[in-house]
């Protein structure tokens, strides 16, 4: 199978599309897949199904691991008639969605039409999901407490 | 991520896990009785598709997989459905899958204390309810009974006899063909009738 992705970092752009894809939502994956021409023949190698997996933390970020509790996923693994697999795991339930994404994985690994689905697809959700996360982030920056009070009290 | 697994598992996980598992342990109750896996499983070549269920029902991260060198088209699609770990070396597999009769010897038989460490060998054969009869008896059959099968070396029951011997330790051996799927357990003596 062509490597699509550069030599010297092939798996930085994958794992940068591979979540930006995971965190998109359904119905906007699918509009933005699907004004960007027809979809591809694809077969269903494994799933949609939903498991858990362990989420495991360190303290203070470089302590001993110890197991954080478990989350819901779904994994889905798709092949397309060209012959490129690809793979998504998301959190939740969403099995459209993670067919979804596996979907757009395998089209993104063609080299074909991998800088028209980067620039088309998985830009503009970045860019979706960037509005999302600053409008949260604003809101909760407006409810922020400084202790000063605290702060004056130890120096 | 290799293209070569083109082909999914089961559609139906768990039901057609459950059917298998219980073809498999039927099949390892009575020794030598034909038992159906598989039939709806695209197995990927060179596998059967009694011989690929077999493998997605049974093998998972846990269990040391060696394949012999024709198997090993399989690779990928089992590591991928399975999660199977391949070793290079039979004596460490608990599951071993061989398109001709490996040397029984080399797969581990267990221990006096662990007989059931040993190793399941799956073999794939040419066919089963044809070929050479063999009159198995021991354990689980009432009077002894024929097996057919097509495809096994003629060193087969030189070499089964002295796996036999082994007992308690001793490598238990699934054949599969086709859709079809029989067990020998290792409890089992096998003569060429």
């Amino acid at each position: 199978m062509p490597d699509a992705l550069s030599p010297d970092q092939p798996h930085v752009a994958r794992r940068r599309w591979m979540a930006v894809l995971a965190r998109a939502d359904a119905a906007e994956l699918s509009d933005a897949l699907g004004s960007n021409g027809s979809l591809p023949e694809y077969r269903v190698l494994r799933g949609p199904e939903a498991g858990l997996v362990m989420v495991r933390g360190r303290t203070g970020g470089g302590g001993a691991p110890f197991n954080l509790g478990e989350m819901t996923t779904t994994r889905c693994s798709v092949r397309t008639d060209s012959g490129f697999v690809g793979h998504a795991y998301i959190a939740g339930r969403n099995e459209r969605l993670a067919e979804l994404a596996a979907l757009a994985d395998a089209m993104l690994q063609d080299p074909a039409s991998q800088s028209r689905l980067l620039t088309d697809v998985v830009e503009k959700l970045a860019a979706a999901q960037q509005v999302r996360r600053d409008a949260t982030a604003s809101k909760a920056a407006a409810t922020r407490v400084q202790f000063f009070a605290m702060r004056n009290m130890r120096t | 991520m290799s293209a070569s697994i083109a082909l999914p598992g089961f559609a139906d996980p768990v039901g057609e896990a459950q059917a298998t598992f219980r073809a498999v342990l039927d099949a390892m109750a009575r020794p030598g009785r034909l038992q159906q896996a598989g039939e709806r499983l695209a197995a990927p070549a060179p596998l059967d598709p009694a011989t690929a269920a077999t493998l997605l029902t049974l093998i998972d991260n846990e269990t040391p997989l060696w394949l012999d060198h024709s198997a090993v088209p399989a690779r990928d699609w089992l590591a991928f459905h399975c999660g199977a770990i391949i070793v290079d070396g039979p004596e460490r597999a608990t599951f071993a899958l061989a398109l001709s009769l490996p040397d029984l010897t080399t797969l581990s038989a267990g221990t006096h204390e662990a007989p059931e460490s040993s190793a399941t060998l799956i073999l794939q054969i040419a066919a089963l309810g044809s070929g050479t009869r063999y009159r198995l008896s021991g354990p689980g059959l009432r009077e002894p009974t024929l097996l057919a099968a097509a495809g096994l070396s003629r060193q087969f029951t030189a070499a089964w006899q002295q796996n036999h011997a082994l007992y308690p330790r001793g490598v238990d051996i699934v054949l599969c063909a086709g859709t079809t799927l029989t067990a020998l357990p290792r409890s089992v003596s096998i003569e060429e009738a």
